[in-house]
């Protein structure tokens, strides 16, 4: 079955204390090359079955994913979101 | 008597002391539930603070979704004076009933203070009690409080006075511009980060400087 995967990252503009908790966390460990680190969620959403078939069917689905983007997983006013279509076998499509 | 309701999410905490607030103020608290949808005929709506469905996704985002606020989004369009306090106001901007975000406190500490507070703006149906410039103490407990809006938006609310309060003597979490509290143009939804349900007698808070959110909306009934 399909899987939409949805990343979700704060805006460039938006302050992140998050990732720069995490920055400050792997210089400690001594990563000395860290310039600058953002934090941002993943969903990976199992459609129950293929919306629509044929070459169309992964528009569909990832039109379908942008809906939820939009609607609830991204806070448009802060957040950037970004769909892909993913098959069973973790590959991207 | 002037009846509130005071909406309950799951994960709701300041439920109760606003619908003592109320009381005290000389209100009749009328308890909602998330599941409602019927309003009870109630002349003012209360969202408590606290941590609907517990934070999850983004704090309000779920609660934004939940079938009582098809009905406060609605009343509020009707003008009914609808008070959103700290997680209450997270939904409102979720809602997008008020502009901008609640994000992350720039330290990343949950911080719990008294705070002082300048009321800038006595055109809201919960401020109208206030003088504009009054200075009030009332907690401040917030781990996602720091308020943003893009330029444009943070232009409209200083132009257009909806700026409801601003933080004095240190900004407890970031907020651009030191913005406390918004309104919307019509004045009948408010948000507000601190809490002025917990400063409404001087037993049990920093002082009553809170009491005259509650006492304000009692002077402009509008039926839900």
């Amino acid at each position: 079955m399909p899987r939409v995967v949805v990343d979700v990252m704060l805006k460039p503009e938006i302050l992140d204390p998050q990732g720069q908790a995490v920055q400050r966390a792997l210089e400690r460990l001594g990563f000395d090359r860290v310039m600058s680190v953002r934090q941002g969620k993943r969903f990976e959403i199992e459609l129950a079955e293929p919306v629509g078939t044929g070459p169309g069917a992964a528009d569909a689905a990832a039109e379908l994913g942008r809906d939820m983007a939009a609607k609830l997983l991204a806070n448009t006013v802060i957040e950037d979101f970004a769909v892909r279509i993913a098959d069973d076998a973790g590959g991207t499509a | 008597m002037i009846r509130i309701g005071v909406v309950t999410f799951p994960g709701s905490l300041d439920d109760r002391d606003a619908a003592r607030a109320v009381r005290l103020a000389g209100g009749e608290p009328v308890r909602l539930w998330h599941r409602d949808t019927d309003l009870a005929g109630v002349e003012a709506i209360i969202l408590p603070g606290g941590f609907s469905y517990g934070d999850y996704l983004r704090t309000g985002a779920i609660a934004r979704f939940s079938p009582v606020m098809d009905s406060v989004i609605s009343a509020a369009g009707r003008g009914v004076p609808v008070l959103g306090i700290c997680n209450g106001f997270q939904i409102l901007c979720e809602s997008q009933l008020l502009p901008g975000a609640l994000t992350r406190n720039n330290h990343l500490h949950f911080i719990c203070r008294d705070q002082r507070l300048r009321i800038e703006s006595d055109r809201t149906a919960w401020t109208a009690g206030y003088q504009p410039g009054a200075e009030i103490v009332i907690p401040v407990k917030n781990g996602e409080g720091r308020y943003v809006a893009d330029p444009d938006t943070l232009a409209r609310l200083d132009g257009d006075g909806l700026v409801v309060a601003r933080y004095l003597g240190g900004n407890p979490n970031g907020s651009v511009a030191d913005i406390a509290g918004i309104t919307n143009p019509a004045g009948n939804v408010v948000g507000l980060m601190p809490h002025p349900e917990h400063a409404v007698e001087a037993l049990t808070g920093p002082g009553t400087g809170g009491l005259g959110f509650f006492t304000s909306v009692l002077r402009r009934p509008v039926r839900a």
